[in-house]
This record gives structure tokens, C-alpha cells and sequence, in this order.
């Protein structure tokens, strides 16, 4: 993984000293909070429902075992015995004090890490897939370039007072598990004609009260292009972007008022006076960031494991984790683990200090020592040995870290809602409790098979609700808690936006709703078809009928 | 007419905070003080606004309320939950000293 120059340390040591007097100022009424907030927000940290929440940024979801300790070292320290993993492969505290935050911003730097960039109308924290660089169906590392846009991106001049906030995720396989379409700026990894890597280029996804799908600006994109490129269509954006209202101010309205043809000749016009200066990328650059994630020496081993495979046989439980929650890892022998923060009942993304603990001494022992956070907020090790997966399932059972759901219904994205969230209008969490406890059964969620559901507590969408395979959105009726069911939502490679089923359902029968739709998923699923394939098949109709029905 | 306590957070650790009969920022809806009627809402306000510009706390704004037998009750769920702590976790928020008087 990266680890920080010179240059890095002095940047987030002296942000963290700057901070620390501005906090000071406050505290001593120096600064009103008028003039402390845009200062705070520029450190990640938020004023929520009942006290601060800070979010510090894990880029592109990579982490070391030591970063993780110090993650879970804050947790207990400072905060109330826990964290919380978000879609932005970011952690968030919910309760730090004020005061407090120079001396957690400190011990952060102390990693190598940091919360800049992490709010306002800035390029946020970069995301990837969690499976960079140890997927069997990668084109190249996604991480390098990811690592080359943070330090571009990072207190950049010209883009830290944006139009509204920016977000960008890379993916480096076909398969696409970093959600690119609907982001502001989505890459993929592609190879032209003559096997070359590049970018495809995706402009103009987001979610939110507007959802879209991201338009191709650039189907192939030379490598060495990347950040003038990246800055072309930055600069349009900053120019033209909507700042008179806050809600058509992201990149989505501006590529669509605009045409997607028409933006697109905008950003080449930019581009063709930019892409020769030193905005272009050396190849010695990009390899001296890539012998940073230069692959580890791996063992040579068969393929074929035969303890694991009688392990599997012997072991139901062990069977259904494999089956859910491991990952085809490129490497002859090696597995990606993926660590489950969706216990059934639990609140999706929370990890308490000790299961962070527990997490990096698993990644020290079984995986290299890294760590790796997935959009869909759970953990992933990338590199474990075939033959340790019973192992490491065994001590994670113990941590309650071994729920064999990743891709099943239970394995939901929810945000905070309004348990902790000023912005939201429902409660979120409650509602993924009861959905996860209604479909405990792990031999049930196996027999329905993929289906991704996705909560959002307003309108905002940070729980992806849009591209839930079931997305369920929370209202505000009137004062009471109602939930809207979107249906047949995708984030990955095929993205689409969920269309609303009908009329809302009230917190008490949004539970017996989302059973409906999936028991009427398996009545009339044809053979091998998932739960999309079915909707895609079938439409709308047959749910809304079920649902309904009684109405 | 509208009964409204006026509530924020403290500057200092963020914590919900309501302006009490005293004249202190508690941290106990029950013993917010009550306002009935705009004009009385504007008082509540203006003093809010005195402590705002202290640094005492920040985000100041007033909230329905009810009264049943001399008890505070916030009208919004999303202020029931500021009252007491997230829905989830009865171990947070203000509700975690009661369950720790509770065992």
C-alpha cells in the first residue's frame, strides 16, 4: 500500500497544528461559529443529532492492520467504543468532543491518516473496488491511479471550492464493484485495440433527489492523460456548475441540462489546451507509485485445497460462509475474504474497537496485514490462504464477524437515518434490523440468492437506495416514519435506477412488505434466474399486484 | 397556540441541550422551559441567542412541544430522539444514564 513522502506528512501535520488553533479560537469565542463551521467541515467534522461526527478518510478503502488498531484505539478513546463504515469507504464517530479533535486528528496523522477533503464542495475521498489488485477479473490496479488522483485532488487550488461536492470511483475490472455509474466521475479500466490500459469515462451519475446514470464522455483514455483529463472536465464543471441552488448544483444537472454531447465537446475544447502540459502523466511517476502496490510475494501453492475442500464437506455453517462471503482471488491457492459488518439485527457498518482489534490481528495473522473497506460497508481480506480460511472463519465467529451474507438480503446498505442523522427524515436502522431478523434464516437467504437491498433515510440516498435490487427510501408523512419501495435499482456494471412501486408503507409493514416482494420473487422465478433477472423479466407488475392486493 | 422549549447543542461536546426555567442549558427535556404563544417563543429565543453568542452553545431553534401533567414531551420523533438517544442503542444518548440508574 501507499506510504506517505515527506511531502504527505508535512501537509497533514501542519493541517492538524492550523486546526488545532482554530479550535482553540473557538473554544476561547475568538471565532463565532459562523466563521468556525467552514473550518471545521474543511477537517471532516459535522455537528449531528447529538453531538459531533466525525469522518476521517480511508482512500480507496485501503487499510493497514495499524491503521485499523489506531481506528479502534480512537473508538475507545474517544468516542463510545465504536465506528461506523460508510459507503464513501470512509469511518465515521458519532460522539467526539470538540477539543478533542486535534489530538485524534493527530494520533490519525501518526497512520498516515487523515479527515481532509471528507466534507464540503471539494473532490471527496476517492473510492475503488475492494478488490484491487487481487481480482482474477482485473485489468490492471485500480489503487495506483486512485493514489495519483488523491495526491492531485488534495487541497487542489482550483477545486476546493467547488459547486457542491465531487465524488469520483475507479474500477479496474469489468465487473464493476465500485458502483462508478453513479458517481460524478466514474473510471474503468479498459484496454483499446492494441491492449493498451486506459480509462473509459463517466460523467454525470449521482443519486440523491435527482438520480442518474452516468453518461461515457471518453471510451478510451490513455493513461498518461488521467489528471488533465480529470482536470478538464473539473474546470468545465467549476465554471458552469449551478451555484444559485444547491439542489441542481452537482455535475448530474449541468451534463444534463446541458446534453451529454455537447458537455463532452466542452471538456475535449478544455482538454485539447491542457493535455500537453505537465498535467500529463510520466511513466516514471506512475511506476514509481505502482511499485507501491506492487503485488506481495505469494506462496506457491496448488490450486486445490484439500483440507479446505474437506472442511466444506464436513461443515455446513463453513460451506454457506465460503459460498456467501469468499472471493476467486487470482492467485493459485489464495481466497479474498470478505468480513461481514451485517450481523442479523446488528447496525449495517458498525464495528466496535474490539472487533477492529480483532480484524487487524486477523489481517496480521491470515492476509498480509492489510485491510480493505467495500462501498457496501463491510471489511475485506485480500490475500488468505485457502487452506486458513477455515482458521480465520473460526476466530471470526467469535467476534460475531462471520455472517455468511455478502450479496444476500440481510447484507444491506442503510445509513444512519435518523438515529444520528440532522438531515434525515426516517429511521433507517431500525428498519434493516427488523428486515435482517424477519430473514435470519441463512439457508432461506441462500435459497433466494443475490438480492441487494439498500435504505436511505431521506432523499439524499446515502444509503443507495436508487440502485437497491429493493431500495426502500424513508419519508416524512406528516410527521410519521414512511417508507417508499423502489425496485429493480443496480450499481453495478449494468446500472439502472429503481422505479417506485407504489404508494409508501408505514414503518410497522414495511417489513411485511419486502417479504411479499421477495416470496413473490420466488414463486415466479424461473430456473437459475436471481431476483433481477426475475423483476427484469416480469416487471413491475406482479409485485405491485401482490402488494397491493389488498388495497 | 404553540407550546415551544427552545433547544441546541453545546458548543463544547455537541450535546442536546434546552434552555431550562432557570435560565441554564440542561440537558433534560423535562426541565426545558416552556413557552406558550410567539411572543413568549421569541423570548426563549432571544435569550438562546445571548448564549449562542457567549459560546455556550450553537444552532439554537425552537421545537413543538406537549405538556401532560407537568411533563415535556417533544412532538417530532426526530426530537424525541435528540431527548434520548438513538432508537438502537439504549446504551447512548441521554437514555444510557437511565438504564444505568435502571440496573
Amino acid at each position: 500500500m501507499y506510504r506517505y513522502d515527506e511531502f504527505d506528512h508535512t501537509l497533514v501535520a501542519e493541517r492538524v497544528s492550523q486546526f488545532r488553533g482554530q479550535v482553540a479560537r473557538r473554544v476561547a469565542g475568538e471565532l463565532t461559529e459562523e466563521e468556525f463551521k467552514p473550518l471545521r467541515l474543511m477537517n471532516g467534522l459535522y455537528l449531528q443529532l447529538h453531538a459531533y461526527m466525525l469522518r476521517v478518510a480511508i482512500p480507496y478503502g485501503v487499510l493497514s492492520s495499524l491503521q485499523m488498531r489506531k481506528l479502534a484505539h480512537i473508538a475507545r478513546v474517544y468516542d463510545k467504543g465504536y465506528g461506523h463504515f460508510t459507503t464513501r469507504q470512509n469511518i465515521q464517530y458519532n460522539w467526539p468532543k470538540l477539543p478533542d479533535v486535534p489530538d485524534i486528528l493527530d494520533e490519525l496523522a501518526e497512520v498516515e491518516m487523515h479527515a481532509i477533503q471528507t466534507s464540503g464542495n471539494c473532490i471527496r475521498n476517492v473510492t475503488a473496488d475492494q478488490y484491487a489488485g487481487v481480482a482474477g477479473d482485473e485489468i490492471e490496479d485500480p489503487r495506483i491511479y486512485a493514489e495519483i488522483m488523491r495526491q492531485w485532488s488534495t487541497l487542489h487550488p482550483e477545486f476546493s471550492f467547488l459547486p457542491r461536492k465531487f465524488k469520483i470511483a475507479i474500477t479496474g475490472a469489468p465487473n464493476d464493484r465500485a458502483a462508478v455509474k453513479v458517481h460524478d466521475i466514474g473510471l474503468r479500466m479498459v484496454r483499446n485495440e492494441a491492449g493498451e490500459p486506459g480509462f473509459e469515462v463517466l460523467v454525470g451519475g449521482g443519486q440523491g433527489r435527482t438520480p442518474m446514470i452516468a453518461h461515457t464522455v471518453r471510451d478510451f483514455l490513455p493513461i498518461r492523460h488521467l489528471l488533465s483529463y480529470l482536470e478538464a472536465i473539473l474546470r468545465v464543471y467549476n465554471q458552469l456548475g449551478r451555484r444559485d441552488n444547491k439542489y441542481k448544483a452537482r455535475i448530474k444537472i449541468l451534463v444534463h441540462e446541458t446534453g451529454a454531447e455537447k458537455f463532452t465537446a466542452m471538456v475535449e475544447d478544455e482538454w485539447a489546451q491542457i493535455k500537453d502540459t505537465p498535467l500529463a502523466l510520466p511513466e516514471s511517476e506512475v511506476a514509481r507509485i505502482k511499485a507501491y502496490f506492487a503485488p506481495p510475494e505469494y506462496d506457491t501453492l496448488d490450486d486445490n485445497s484439500p483440507e479446505f475442500d474437506a472442511w466444506r464437506g464436513g461443515d455446513r455453517d463453513f460451506d454457506l460462509w465460503v459460498r456467501a462471503n469468499v472471493a476467486e482471488h487470482k492467485v493459485p491457492g489464495y481466497a479474498i475474504a470478505n468480513i461481514s459488518l451485517k450481523p442479523i439485527g446488528g447496525t449495517p457498518g458498525d464495528a466496535t474497537a474490539d472487533q477492529m482489534e480483532a480484524v487487524a490481528d486477523l489481517a496480521d495473522r491470515f492476509s498480509l496485514g492489510e485491510i480493505r473497506v467495500s462501498h457496501e460497508q463491510n471489511l475485506v481480506l485480500g490475500d488468505v490462504k485457502k487452506r486458513d480460511l477455515y482458521a480465520l472463519w473460526q476466530a471470526l465467529k467469535t467476534h460475531d464477524l462471520a455472517t455468511a451474507n455478502i450479496g444476500l438480503i440481510s447484507d444491506m446498505i442503510t445509513c444512519p437515518g435518523l438515529d444520528y442523522c440532522s438531515l434525515a427524515n426516517a429511521r433507517s436502522i431500525p428498519i434493516a434490523q427488523e428486515i435482517s431478523e424477519r430473514f435470519a434464516d441463512l439457508e432461506r437467504q441462500h435459497d433466494i440468492g443475490e438480492l441487494k437491498l439498500k435504505i436511505s433515510g431521506c432523499i439524499n440516498a446515502c444509503g443507495h437506495h436508487h440502485v437497491g435490487h429493493i431500495g426502500i427510501l424513508g419519508v416524512d408523512k406528516k410527521g410519521v416514519e414512511h417508507y417508499q419501495i423502489t425496485l429493480g435499482g443496480n450499481a453495478d456494471q449494468n446500472a439502472a435506477i429503481g422505479k417506485i412501486v407504489g404508494p409508501a408503507f408505514s414503518g410497522d409493514d414495511v417489513t411485511d412488505a419486502v417479504e411479499t416482494i421477495v416470496e413473490t420473487y420466488l414463486d415466479i422465478r424461473a430456473d437459475g434466474e436471481s431476483f433481477l433477472d426475475t423483476y427484469q423479466r416480469a416487471g413491475l407488475e406482479p409485485f405491485k399486484e401482490r402488494l397491493y392486493a389488498a388495497h | 397556540m404553540t407550546t415551544q422549549i427552545v433547544t441546541a447543542n453545546r458548543l463544547d461536546d455537541g450535546a442536546v441541550v434546552y434552555l431550562s426555567a432557570d435560565g441554564r442549558w440542561t440537558e433534560t427535556v423535562g426541565c426545558a422551559r416552556v413557552g406558550n404563544g410567539s411572543d413568549e417563543a421569541e423570548d426563549l429565543l432571544a435569550i438562546a441567542g445571548h448564549a449562542v453568542a457567549d459560546g455556550l452553545i450553537v444552532e439554537a431553534y425552537l421545537i413543538p412541544v406537549t405538556v401532560e401533567n407537568g411533563v415535556v414531551c417533544p412532538v417530532h420523533i426526530k426530537e424525541v430522539i435528540r431527548a434520548n438517544g438513538p432508537t438502537t442503542r439504549l446504551d447512548l444518548g441521554k437514555q444510557a444514564s437511565t438504564q444505568t440508574a435502571a440496573a
